[in-house]
């Protein structure tokens, strides 16, 4: 029972969250953060199907973040349309991507996959930084003011929270649903082992692109939302390695290949990332990305199952100690 | 004779490429591994030799300075990393190297900070005319330097007994290890020959061009292209197509416009991955 405990104490706590630190005196800080926590989260589980599910390491996701946050501003800035309706045509995008990325590597094995993802990111970043109809090296904007409330432009970071907890739980509602379903057990069967996944009958290509389609759709909706909150994109911000960086990091360091391990990995390094940018200003994001990298090493290292891993060694022994100590005092009382 | 000149000068980075590369592959044909960090350690070798220029030591000591730091550096993420990931996980695999590259380059990022620096003049500066070519010193010697020590590798490799030991644990660890051969200490000198590779590359290149912690990432890729060029796991195959890609990088340079240069080229890793997926002398 313990696991369906958690999920409440889990979605619960995000749904009342923004009203809890409203009464703080930096409430709309605060607010700030949380929104950008559930967005990091949206990335971490829509990476976690491919890179945690499918066993797949993905370096390269900013493609298709970066596909959901250009597409719609480019909406704007060429046919004035609201950000919004170009959110379909990101996942479009970022879908045509993966395959085009997909079919060729995964016809080979292991860290080949890795590699190609980062290098067609690199390639895709370059491409669009040198060209002048999608902003270039400078970027795009969207709407500055509000035409109307199609816009999602808000003074607030409230409602965005809302929305992105909406997509997040929609997120976290297909991955549960993948992850039951045959499709799921073949995708853990090919992390498992390719090679006997095969010789079970497992269409093991074919499974791995589908994995690769369906994450990268829900990665371009979290470009897309980033976009429309910030309302800018550049080079670095949508397609830098830095964005897949975050993705990895925050769905390995809460467990990958499990449902709720972005969402706490996510909870545990934004507000790290918020502090150290806070306490070391300017210089703070290079400390952020030393932070980052000894944190991925030793996680590689020591604890590749990340946070929920360690909870399931850990944890029973834990409440077993305490559950000791209880009955040692009662009894001591007694 | 500009075309040419260019040629001249993308074949001599070439040869560095092929140095650096050759030393890539090593590690992916003895143990499967692709090492994300080794754009970071061609870039530690280029703030090695700033380190030597700094204590007011001559050009002659970068390379063996270079190679020496990386080599140690090398052996100790073996030693400390590599060895216990290997037989785990994917992403544990992945990970490690990858938030190695990290650390590297953004504790260079702090220490050196993000400008770009060249070395102090040195007796190498200076330009040489080679039949109407025109070559400056520290480009050639740091090609020509780069190109032996490729072929030092290869002949390391297939023609002494310790490059057929090593070659023996990449077969068959196993076998290597009923044979007498100590497949740890034979994959932790692998890493070591890999990064001293990459470091002494690094040192050349730091002779003739300027630098910055970024770099890094750019030879990361670069070594990418190239592996995947040459066929994972052949050095010959590394070494050919280091030339090639320098060559395909100062002609599309010249040609079409430097900010061009790296999109053809990751274009081009792009078109192997989809025509010849295991590269120009690669198997399987």
């Amino acid at each position: 029972m313990r696991p369906r405990w958690g999920s409440i104490v889990l979605w619960g706590g995000l749904l009342v969250y923004p009203l809890v630190v409203s009464f703080t005196d930096s409430g709309d800080f605060l607010q700030d953060v949380g929104a950008s926590l559930v967005l990091s989260a949206i990335g971490a589980c829509a990476w976690n199907i491919v890179g945690g599910y499918a066993g797949q390491v993905s370096v390269g996701h900013a493609i298709f973040f970066g596909a959901g946050a250009y597409v719609p501003l480019l909406a704007y800035e060429l046919f004035q349309a609201p950000p919004l309706i170009g959110v379909p045509f990101g996942i479009v995008v970022a879908v045509a991507m993966a395959a085009l990325i997909g079919l060729p590597t995964f016809r080979l094995q292991g860290h080949y996959f890795s590699m190609a993802t980062i290098a067609v990111a690199e390639l895709i970043r370059l491409v669009v930084g040198n060209w002048d109809l999608v902003g270039a090296a400078i970027g795009i904007q969207g709407p500055a003011t509000p035409r109307a409330w199609w816009d999602l432009i808000f003074r607030s970071a409230v409602p965005y929270y809302y929305i992105f907890l909406a997509v997040l739980a929609l997120t976290v509602y297909i991955t549960w649903a993948m992850a039951r379903s045959r499709f799921g057990y073949y995708l853990r069967a090919i992390r498992a082992g390719e090679r006997a996944a095969r010789s079970l009958g497992v269409q093991v290509r074919r499974t791995k692109l589908m994995a690769l389609m369906l994450s990268a759709a829900l990665t371009s909706v979290a470009g897309s939302l980033y976009a429309i909150k910030v309302g800018f994109v550049n080079p670095e911000s949508g397609l830098g390695i830095l964005v897949s960086v975050q993705m990895i990091i925050t769905a390995a360091l809460g467990g990958a290949g499990t449902l709720y391990g972005p969402i706490i990995g996510a909870i545990i390094l934004v507000p790290l990332q918020s502090a150290t940018n806070t306490w070391f200003g300017g210089s703070g994001s290079g400390l952020t990305y030393i932070l980052y990298g000894g944190i991925i090493m030793l996680l590689a290292r020591f604890e590749p199952g990340g946070f929920v891993e360690l909870w399931h060694q850990v944890g029973p022994r834990l409440l077993r100690l305490l559950r000791a100590r209880a009955k040692t005092e009662r009894a001591r009382a007694a | 004779m500009i075309l040419l000149q260019a040629a001249v000068g993308g074949l001599l980075l070439g040869a560095v490429y092929a140095l650096f590369s050759s030393g890539l592959t090593l590690i992916w044909g003895m143990m499967n591994f692709i090492n994300f960090a080794h754009g970071e350690f061609v870039m530690l070798g280029m703030y090695v030799a700033l380190l030597v220029t700094w204590v007011n030591l001559g050009p002659e000591v970068f390379g063996p300075a270079a190679a020496v730091a990386l080599m140690l550096l090398g052996v100790i993420v073996y030693m400390g990393l590599i060895k216990h990931v290997m037989r785990g996980p994917m992403l544990s695999q992945i990970l490690s190297t990858f938030g190695l590259a990290l650390l590297l380059r953004y504790s260079a990022f702090y220490i050196f900070k993000s400008d770009f620096r060249t070395l102090p003049d040195t007796a190498l500066s200076g330009t040489l005319s080679l039949g109407g070519i025109y070559v400056s010193r520290a480009q050639l010697l740091a090609g020509l330097l780069a190109g032996v020590l490729a072929l030092g590798m290869h002949v390391l490799l297939t023609r002494t007994a310790l490059g057929s030991r090593l070659l023996a644990v990449a077969e068959d660890r196993n076998a290597a290890m009923l044979m007498g051969i100590r497949p740890d200490r034979m994959q932790a000198l692998a890493w070591g020959l890999s990064a001293a590779s990459a470091g002494i590359a690094g040192a050349l290149m730091a002779i003739a061009y300027p630098f910055s912690p970024s770099v890094g990432e750019t030879f990361a890729l670069t070594a990418f292209v190239v592996v995947s060029l040459g066929g994972f796991g052949s050095v010959p195959g590394a070494m050919i197509a280091g030339f090639i890609i320098g060559l395909v990088e100062a002609l599309a340079g010249y040609l079409i416009g430097p900010i061009y240069k790296d999109v053809i080229v990751y274009g081009l890793f792009v078109a192997v991955l989809w025509i010849r997926p295991q590269g120009l002398l690669g198997t399987g």
